[in-house]
Order: structure tokens, then C-alpha cells, then sequence
């Protein structure tokens, strides 16, 4: 199989990507569908079904689907190199919450990566809650999607990139117009 | 009232910024419309049946007079003059220019406000007591919460596309004039045997297609812990909420599948591993944002003014309005009043430009320059002076805005219907305005004391009908528009939903609908009962046989609609 030539976003830059993604095609099944060479993310149907063969593997990572709990990596997380959350829709905000336990629960420090629909507006609440990598969505600019990520520069509330609200951050007054 | 630190100009700049983008790259084709929806949803903006409509913040319902003026110089530059204030305590612009937006998200931060989050499946406007403050029988003040949970909601990286929207309401005094009960969270401000501050903490309520009366899955919540608490309510729900059918979205039908107590348990789990973490409150913030809401330098008076009970005596116009319209202060010689944005004639909860520059003059002159929002779509002066009362009076008169029908018949709550909103199944401004005619006669509203008449033009419930004493919600049925009716509903502290009386009515039958309701109640009540008590004491079935009892007109002289039955 071909090394892809995929940019994504990582580390708040456009970088080339060598990983590819393994979706299941129709008809084919978890237990059955063969892993190509090279660098592949898998989805966790397909690690739990292949577990034995996959665990030697390396590299190797794990995409999770939007209706999974981060808790099912609870046990493996250790195995992987990258873990991806899946948006089938943009609109879907479940990786949200994945994301953020997978970092704070489960205190996955790796590659965390946005995968499927993911557009520019976006990226900026998908970092907050731990993404550190995204698979634009291929039809859109990387680039321009880049400036997603830098929409706000200031935040009030917690979350995986703020330890600490604003109320504890800084001394806050209220600025006179009169 | 809260104040602009230098965080909150930023913010609201730069999304400013943001949304202008979007808009751009909109015009340019660089976003299709349907990835531009949630964006400029989430920024208020609806693509309604004529022209895009503007949903501006009002946080908790508070305004200070700059910000009632840049209403009006937004109605007067952007729109056809007029504004409307819903349930939400916000206010909305329906012919608005998409081009225009960004500039009127810009005009907007320079007196502090936005449209951040007023739509969209995000955490919305977190409403409040309009007396909130003010009130007598206020416990604690709930704005400085409010005012928290509005920060923390602000742009929630984890809860920008939860499964449906979500609706917060908070209320701090023994009434409710919040509709906690019918909120995706509703919070009780309460103090514990100890005297310490906190929250009780209601869950899954809402109306909609399937209305449900909230549940309380904490007692008592210690104030220090409500963001990390609200955090781990909506984790739950993003996780678990159904997304496959947007009418079972919302978190009252995860409530309702789980059992409350179940959903309560997934909660504490959750909040486990948050609770007495960095988002937990400080002694010091509750402080400083609690200095936006100290009272006013009010005077001290006494509690009665000679001008003031002579006036009231001689002057049976004034009197009337003093009884509906004005409501007890806990400050000695004050007192709260309610502007009614009810005159027959005018879609409830339409204001002009000029009526709004009137209003803003008058909050200066006599009210420490501050408005504010009811969710029934009315205005309030919270402190005026009782010797002020008559001149605020005649002025509010002149204006308009002074119809004496606080908490009676014509007071409707009513969405835009389907005038407007492309959402509606049917009109509901021509049913509030029929209805409002036909009963115009104070005396006789008077009569019938308290009631709540509710309209929507659709099963989203934004008129609240399901909450209404009288609940009529606009149904399309081949094409047309009727209208179904129910009774019972109530909000506040006895909230209850109405039930359905029977087939649903034409348009020109509802008047008449009204009246045989009305019928009954006169000839069944006892003393000093109100309408709600009456239909709970009897239950619906009087009401059900007298109203169909015998052929209503429907205003159809031919075919198959010449009558309903």
C-alpha cells in the first residue's frame, strides 16, 4: 500500500501524514478485513476483534466512533501511538466529551486526532478539549482551516488546555467607559 | 448591573471577527449553507419566512438604558422599526440583512452585548426573575449566579453541539417567576438549615412535543460547586442524549429513559471526578461579580407618600394600574413597575424605536437607568419611587405602554407564528389579537382576575402553552390552520401542563372558544377563585361539554369546512 501524502493539521502546523485510516467497506467485517501495511489507524471494532494479531504490531492507532465511551480504551491504550475520534457529522458534538476524558480520565497523553467531517470552525473548541491533530475534512483548505485554531485568544471555563477558569487566572475588573 | 471587564470586550471582539468571517466565506460559496447554519445559529441568526431574523442576548433579562438605545438605533438602521421580546428574555430583529450582521454584532459590543448562543443546540440565554433584586420575597439574589453561569457557558468547547439546545433558568425567591420547572436545568437559589447558600437542582424539564415537569436530582447543591456540577449534567447528556431523532433529543427524554435517579447517579458519578477541582467557585469571584448587583443608592423614604395615595384615591385609571401593573418592593417608599407591551391591537411583545428611546429615557429619569426583561414579554422599571408613580404614569400612558392587564386575559404570552417564524404550523399574532379584542373590556378582565393565555404557532412551544392556564397551540392539519386548545397548564411553584379539551378549532372559532371557557368559569367559580383553581377543582370535562356543546361559526359559509363537526 502506498504511503499517503495527507496534510494535517498537528501541533498548530500543516504537516504531511503517512498515517492512513481503516474504515470497514460494506460486506466487510471486523474479524475479517485485512489490515493493509504500514501505518494504520484502526477502528476499535476492528482492535477488539484482532486484538492477538494487532497487539505486536507498531506502530499502530485506534479510531473511535462517535457513540463509543473513551472508557472502552480504559485496558489498550497503552498499545497505541494515536487514537482518533471519528465525527461522522460536524454537527455531532460527542467527540467533545470523548476527547476530554480520554485526556483527563483516562490521562492519554498521545497523538489525539480529529477525524471525519472536521471543518475550520470548529478547531478551536477541538483543541480546548485535547485534540492536538486534525484530518481536515479533504475537500476544504488546511491551510485556511488553520486560522480556526487561533479564533479566540482568551476563555473563561476549564477544560482540557485551561486548567484554570479566568476567575482564577487573572484579577478581573470591570473597565470604566464612562 | 455586570459590567465589561477587558476579558469580556475581547471575547465579544473577537467574535465579532469570527462571525464577519463566516459571513464572508458564506457570500463566497467557501461554506455551503449547511455549514454555515449552526455557525450563524449560534449567532442568533435565523433564515425565517421573509428575511433573515436577529436574536440578541439579553443575559438573565437585564439592560441598561445604552443598550434599550442601541435597540432602537438597530430597529431604526437595520430593521423596519420595531423589535420583539420573547420568552427568553431577549429581544429579536426580523428583517435583517445577512450582510448587515456582522456590523450589528459590532454596534452591539460597543454597549456590551451580543447574540452568542441565542439558538442553536449550545447552551442558551440562562434566564432569571425579572424582580430579581428587587422582589419581597426574594431568599438570594440569583443574578450574580446567573451572571457565572453565563461566563462558563460562553463558547463551552465541550457543549457547542450538544444534541438539541439547552435551557438554563435560575430563580432565587419563594414564587418562581423563572418557569424552573419547565427548564432542560432549572435552579432553586435556597439556604440550608445552616444558613449556607446553595442550589436545588432540577433536571429534564421542558415543553415542546413531549412536556415534562422538571425533577429535582439534588435537594441542596453548595453554591461553590455549580459549574462543576452543570459541567457533569451536560457531560452526561452530550454523551448519552439521543441523537438519531431531533424530538427525542432533548435531555428531558434521557431523563424520563433513565428514571431521574439514574440519571442523578450517572451525574454524581461524573462529578466525582471534578467536584473540588479549579472550576470550583471562589468566595472571592462570587464577590466580585456580586458587586455588579448591589441595590442602587436608593433614598430612604417612608412607606406611603401623600401625593402618591391622593393620586391613587382620586384617579380610577391610575388605580387600576397601580393594581395590575406594579408590583411590591422590599425597599421601604419603591416599588416595581411593569410596563405592558400588551396593548390590543399590537402583536404582544412588538416594540417601537420610539418606544424604546421612551423607555430608556424613563429607566434614567426614574429608575437608576436600568430595564429589564419578563419571559412573559413584558418590560419593568424595577425601583421607582411611589411619588413618582403618577408622572411615570401619564408618560407610560402617552406611550402605550400602560394597558392595566398585568397577570389578566390579554396579557398573552405569544410566539411570532407563523407571520414570521418558518418554523410555525400557524399564525398566532391574529389569534392573540382577535382574542385581545373581543375582550378588550377592563372591567370585565378585571372580573375574571388572574389568567394565563398562552399561544403557539407551533409544537416548539415557544408561547409556553403547555404552561398556560388557557394553552392554544397552532396546528396544521391538510394544509390548514386550526388550533388546539388546552386548560389547567400552570407556571411557578404549582407548575402543571395543560390538558387538551378536544378537537382543535378554526382560526375565526377562537374567540368564541374563549368565551364559552370563560362561560363556565364565571358560572361555576366560587368566590375569589381563579380560572386555574376552578378548572382543577372541576377538572376539564364542564368545560369540555359546554364548548362543544353546540356549533361554533367557523367563518366558512360553504363547502366541506362550513362547519367543524
Amino acid at each position: 500500500m502506498p504511503v499517503s501524502t495527507n496534510e494535517i493539521i498537528k501541533n498548530r502546523a500543516v504537516v504531511s501524514d503517512d498515517w492512513s485510516v481503516l474504515r470497514l467497506q460494506e460486506g466487510e467485517t471486523a474479524e475479517s478485513v485485512s489490515i493493509p501495511a504500514g501505518k494504520v489507524i484502526v477502528p476499535f471494532s476492528v482492535w477488539q476483534a484482532q486484538r492477538a494479531q494487532l497487539q505486536d504490531r507498531k506502530p499502530i492507532g485506534v479510531w473511535l466512533s462517535s457513540d463509543a465511551q473513551a472508557d472502552v480504551l480504559k485496558e489498550d491504550l497503552a498499545h497505541f501511538d494515536l487514537v482518533a475520534v471519528d465525527f461522522p457529522k460536524f454537527t455531532d458534538g460527542r467527540g467533545y466529551s470523548i476527547a476530554y476524558n480520554l485526556r483527563t480520565r483516562l490521562a492519554y497523553s498521545g497523538e489525539l486526532r480529529a477525524i471525519g467531517d472536521v471543518l475550520r470552525d470548529q478547531l478551536f473548541y477541538m483543541q480546548r478539549v485535547g485534540f492536538d491533530a486534525f484530518a481536515v475534512r479533504a475537500d476544504k483548505n488546511i491551510h485556511d482551516a488553520l486560522k480556526g485554531l487561533t479564533d479566540f485568544t482568551e476563555k473563561y471555563q476549564t477544560s482540557w488546555d485551561e486548567k484554570t477558569p479566568l476567575f482564577r487566572r487573572v484579577n478581573r475588573q470591570a473597565v470604566s467607559q464612562d | 448591573m455586570y459590567r465589561y471587564d477587558q476579558y469580556d470586550h475581547q471575547i465579544v471582539k473577537e467574535r465579532v471577527a469570527q462571525y464577519r468571517d463566516q459571513v464572508r466565506r458564506r457570500l463566497s460559496d467557501e461554506l455551503t449553507e449547511e455549514e454555515f447554519l449552526p455557525l450563524r445559529l449560534q449567532n442568533g441568526l435565523y433564515m425565517q419566512r421573509h428575511a433573515y431574523m436577529l436574536r440578541i442576548a439579553v443575559p438573565y433579562g437585564m439592560l441598561s438604558t445604552a443598550q434599550v438605545r442601541m435597540f432602537a438605533h438597530i430597529a431604526r438602521t437595520y430593521d423596519r422599526g420595531y423589535g420583539h421580546f420573547t420568552t427568553r428574555q431577549n429581544i429579536q430583529f426580523n428583517w435583517i440583512n445577512l450582510e448587515q450582521s456582522p456590523d450589528i454584532l459590532a454596534e452591539l459590543a460597543t454597549v456590551e452585548m451580543h447574540a452568542i448562543q441565542t439558538s442553536g443546540n449550545c447552551i442558551r440565554n440562562t434566564t432569571s426573575d425579572e424582580l430579581a433584586g428587587v422582589a419581597a420575597d426574594e431568599i438570594i439574589d440569583p443574578r450574580p449566579y446567573a451572571e457565572i453561569i453565563r461566563e462558563w457557558s460562553t463558547f463551552h468547547p465541550e457543549f457547542a453541539f450538544l444534541p438539541r439546545k439547552f435551557k438554563i433558568a435560575i430563580s432565587g425567591s419563594e414564587q418562581d417567576r423563572a418557569a424552573t420547572a419547565v427548564h432542560d436545568i432549572g435552579l432553586h437559589v435556597v439556604k440550608n438549615a445552616e444558613g449556607e447558600v446553595g442550589f436545588r437542582f432540577l433536571v429534564g424539564g421542558g415543553m415542546g412535543r413531549t412536556p415534562i415537569i422538571g425533577s429535582v436530582i439534588r435537594e441542596f447543591l453548595p453554591w461553590q460547586h455549580a459549574l462543576t456540577y452543570l459541567e457533569a449534567v451536560l457531560r452526561v447528556y452530550n454523551q448519552h442524549g439521543r441523537r438519531d431523532n431531533k424530538y427525542k433529543a432533548r435531555i428531558k427524554i434521557l431523563v424520563k429513559a433513565l428514571g431521574a435517579e439514574e440519571f442523578g447517579r450517572q451525574v454524581e458519578a461524573e462529578w466525582a471526578d471534578i467536584k473540588d477541582g479549579p472550576a470550583t467557585l471562589t468566595v472571592e469571584e462570587l464577590q466580585r461579580i456580586a458587586q455588579y448587583f448591589v441595590p442602587p443608592p436608593y433614598e430612604t423614604l417612608a412607606a406611603s407618600d401623600v401625593g402618591f395615595e391622593a393620586h391613587k384615591a382620586e384617579n380610577k385609571g391610575f388605580a387600576n394600574w397601580l393594581l395590575r401593573n406594579v408590583k411590591a418592593h422590599k425597599v421601604s417608599g419603591y416599588a416595581a413597575v411593569i410596563l405592558s407591551v400588551k396593548k390590543t391591537g399590537v402583536p404582544p411583545g412588538d416594540i417601537t424605536a420610539a418606544q424604546l428611546d421612551f423607555v430608556a429615557d424613563l429607566a434614567d429619569q426614574y429608575s437608576f437607568g436600568e430595564v429589564r426583561i419578563t419571559h412573559e414579554q413584558n418590560l419593568v422599571l424595577a425601583d421607582v419611587k411611589l411619588s413618582d408613580l403618577f408622572t411615570v404614569w401619564q408618560a407610560v400612558k402617552a406611550q402605550g405602554l400602560a394597558t392595566p392587564n398585568i397577570g389578566l386575559l390579554t396579557d398573552i404570552i405569544c410566539c411570532p407564528g407563523g407571520d414570521f417564524c418558518s418554523l410555525a404550523n400557524a399564525k398566532s399574532i391574529p389569534i392573540a389579537q382577535a382574542i385581545a379584542e373581543k375582550f378588550d373590556n377592563l372591567d370585565f378582565q378585571h372580573d375574571i382576575g388572574e389568567i394565563e393565555l398562552n399561544i403557539s404557532g407551533c409544537i416548539n412551544a415557544c408561547g409556553h402553552h403547555h404552561v398556560g392556564n388557557i394553552g392554544i397551540l397552532g396546528v396544521d392539519k391538510d394544509g390548514s390552520e386550526w388550533y388546539q386548545v388546552s386548560i389547567g397548564g400552570a407556571q411557578g411553584n404549582n407548575t402543571s401542563i395543560g390538558k387538551i379539551i378536544g378537537p382543535s378549532f378554526s382560526a375565526q372559532q377562537m374567540p368564541v372558544v374563549i368565551e364559552r371557557l370563560l362561560d363556565v368559569y364565571v358560572k361555576q367559580r366560587h368566590e375569589e377563585e381563579l380560572f386555574i383553581d376552578t378548572v382543577q377543582r372541576l377538572g376539564i370535562a364542564p368545560f369540555k361539554e359546554y364548548v362543544y356543546a353546540s356549533p361554533i361559526p367557523t367563518g366558512y359559509t360553504h363547502g366541506e369546512d362550513a362547519c367543524v363537526y
